[in-house]
Formats: structure tokens, sequence, C-alpha cells
């Protein structure tokens, strides 16, 4: 499956199926950190990723110290 | 995974509150999780005038979205910081947010109203830009609402970066900003009322209602923020909370119940000092205040791009 990941924007080749926790733990990513959106719609944890899925790993940590 | 409320499919899980959340669900708690705010703290009184902070990220136009959604009577405004290409796709996020809902939106433009921006400001005074930005965003807010009568300005600081900040001021023991860590700042002479209805939602929260909601906003990081300390100490705290989950919210709101009165004499203190600046009017320590003296010391500076500012970006690392 395609995934994107931003901050930098990078785009990775990952086999399926895969779990989202998963998925995030291959990738060394806090699970509070961002959101998983697969199409235009958010994935919880539990699910299955595929081969044919295009996902965007979304990091949600953001802001200056003002 | 289903839905804790409906059963129904979900697509967020939130261990901090041990639940699951289809998209009406989650939109519902995060709106709960604001009313709640604002009663618990009393921030806003029905019929009062809400100036929102825009920036174009999550934060700021969910708390819009939510403000209006309830009811409120809220106009936005927005700084144009002039941070190259991320300062254009922010205000220009915003603007389109205001005009689909046909809002009205106050626009600051650092460079055209004042000549200078961000990059510029930091590479003059040689200090981080999160500086320059946070004391003009402060400035700015807070002349805006004054001269426009607003009653409050509501800002989109979230449970992480409450918890962030308070995090830094432990760690370097600064105890008047500790002192100043509430979600409601009183209007003082010269100062309106500021407060920060999304305390009770983390940005994990906030970046999911946007999600669900359609509302498009600002992705990227701030080129300026990246690496800087404020960041370093959410990744701490998501550190934390990931092996126990619930910990920002204890911290945080802890820290209001049992330790913030603590630290108020001292703000107080510092309050009852302030006078007026000769050039502006605003209350401040010493006079000419510090956005007065950034102007006269940037402004008229020749442009810095970005690039010649922001750091190199560091070694990848979990967060």
């Amino acid at each position: 499956m395609k995934v994107l990941l931003r901050n930098p924007r990078r785009e990775l080749e990952i086999a399926g199926p895969i779990s989202v926790v998963k998925l995030l733990d291959r990738l060394d990513l806090h699970r509070d950190a961002v959101l998983v959106i697969r199409g235009d719609t958010l994935v919880p944890g539990d699910a299955l990723l595929d081969d044919a899925d295009e996902i965007e790993i979304r990091p949600v940590i953001s802001g200056g110290a003002a | 995974m289903k839905c804790t409320v409906c059963r129904g499919p979900a697509v967020i899980d939130l261990r901090r509150h041990n639940a699951n959340f289809c998209p009406d669900h989650l939109m519902k708690f995060c709106r709960d999780q604001v009313v709640k705010a604002i009663h618990d703290h009393a921030m806003i009184e029905p019929g009062q005038r809400v100036l929102v902070a825009v920036s174009g990220g999550k934060d700021s136009l969910a708390l819009w979205d939510i403000l209006l959604e309830l009811g409120y009577d809220t106009d936005g405004m927005t700084i144009g910081l002039g941070i190259g290409d991320y300062s254009d796709e922010s205000t220009a996020i915003s603007v389109e947010f205001a005009e689909r809902r046909g809002l009205k939106l106050h626009r600051v433009d650092l460079r055209g109203d004042y000549d200078y921006d961000v990059p510029t400001a930091a590479k003059v005074t040689r200090r981080v830009p999160c500086s320059a930005c946070g004391l003009s965003k402060r400035h700015l807010f807070d002349k805006v609402a004054l001269e426009g009568g607003y009653d409050v300005v509501a800002t989109g600081h979230n449970l992480d970066d409450e918890a962030a900040v308070l995090l830094g001021n432990v760690l370097h023991w600064q105890t008047e900003y500790m002192g100043r860590q509430a979600p409601v700042l009183p209007a003082t002479d010269g100062f309106p009322r500021k407060v920060k209805p999304l305390v009770r939602l983390g940005e994990r929260e906030t970046a999911a209602y946007c999600v669900v909601r359609g509302i498009d906003y600002m992705v990227e990081e701030c080129p300026m923020a990246e690496g800087n300390r404020h960041l370093r100490y959410k990744e701490a705290l998501n550190g934390i909370e990931a092996a126990s989950p619930g910990s920002k919210h204890d911290f945080y709101f802890g820290f209001l119940a049992r330790a913030a009165e603590h630290f108020q004499p001292e703000v107080d203190e510092a309050r009852a000092t302030l006078v007026r600046c000769e050039s502006c009017g605003a209350p401040t320590p010493d006079s000419p205040c510090a956005f007065c003296r950034l102007v006269e010391r940037v402004a008229g500076h020749e442009p810095v791009p970005v690039e010649l500012v922001r750091k190199p970006r560091s070694k990848a690392r979990k967060r």
C-alpha cells in the first residue's frame, strides 16, 4: 500500500495486510501523535489495511511556544 | 471496533477516555468537552462578543466551528506572519473558512502593517522565531479585541499545548508563568478577557474533529517551530501518555485544582507594577512596551528568507 507521511512529506510502499497499530509500530510513531486516514476516512487502531489502500499518516503535534 | 455510544463503526479510539467514536459521536464528544470547559471555567457569558484567534490550523478552526455550532457571536482574526509559503497558505485557508460561512475575519499583516515579519525579526534580534511570533500575536489580538469592543478573545490552545507549557514552566520553575496558566485570564485595565475553550481536548481530537467535519486546515508544521522546546515537551508527554493514558489531563487539571492558586500572588504583584506604553498605550512592565521596541528595532530591515532562519531538520525520532 502507499503510505503518505508528512513533515517532511514523503511516500512509502508497505506490504499489507497490516493493522493500523502494527503499521504505526513499524514506523516508530506514537498513536497519540497521528491520525491514520484511508482515502478520506479516519480509521481506528484495529483497522486492517490492504495492499490496495492509500493511507495518509497525518501528524497532529503542532505549535510554537506562544 | 465499534462506537462506544451507538455501536456503529468507530473511526477513532481515544485511549485516555477508554472510548471509541463514530464520526457523529466524535463531533458530539468534542462539542460536549467545549461546553463543559466553558461552563466549568465561566469562560463566555450569553450575548458576549467573541474574537477567535485564527491561525488556519486545526485547533483554531475547530474552535471557531464549535463556537458557531454552539451559537456564540464570533468574529475571527488572523495575522500574516510573513513565514513564506507557510503563512500565505495558512492565511488563505483562514480566509476560505470565513468566506464560505459568511463570517467576519479581521486581517493584520506584519509586513504590510508594521514593516517586518517573523523571520526578519528573529534574524535581527537573534532570538528564536517563536519569541517574536508570540509577542506579535499577543499584542495584536489584544489591540484588535479592545478596539473592536469584543468581550472575549478565544484561542485554540488545547490540552497538549497547556500540558507542554506547564511541563516547561515546571522544569525551569517559571513561577510567574505558572500563575498565568489558567484557562481564563480575566480582563484587566488594558487587557481583554482571554479564554481557552479547547483545554479539555487533545490535539489528536481537534484534528480528528476537522477531518470528520470536512474542515480544511493547514497540516504542515510551521518551519520556524521545528525542533523547538515546546514540541520536545509534547513528544516527551506523548511518551508518558502512551504508557499511562490520561497522564496529560491529570497533570494539567491537577495543577489547576491543587497548585495554580499558589502562584497567583506573583502574577498580581507583577500586574500591579504595570505602566502604560508611551508609544501605544498598552500595559507593560517598562515603557515602551516589548512590541513597540520590537517594531522600532526590526521595521524596515530587508526581509530575511525563511531558509536563513529555520533550523536544520533534526534526526528522526519517535513522535
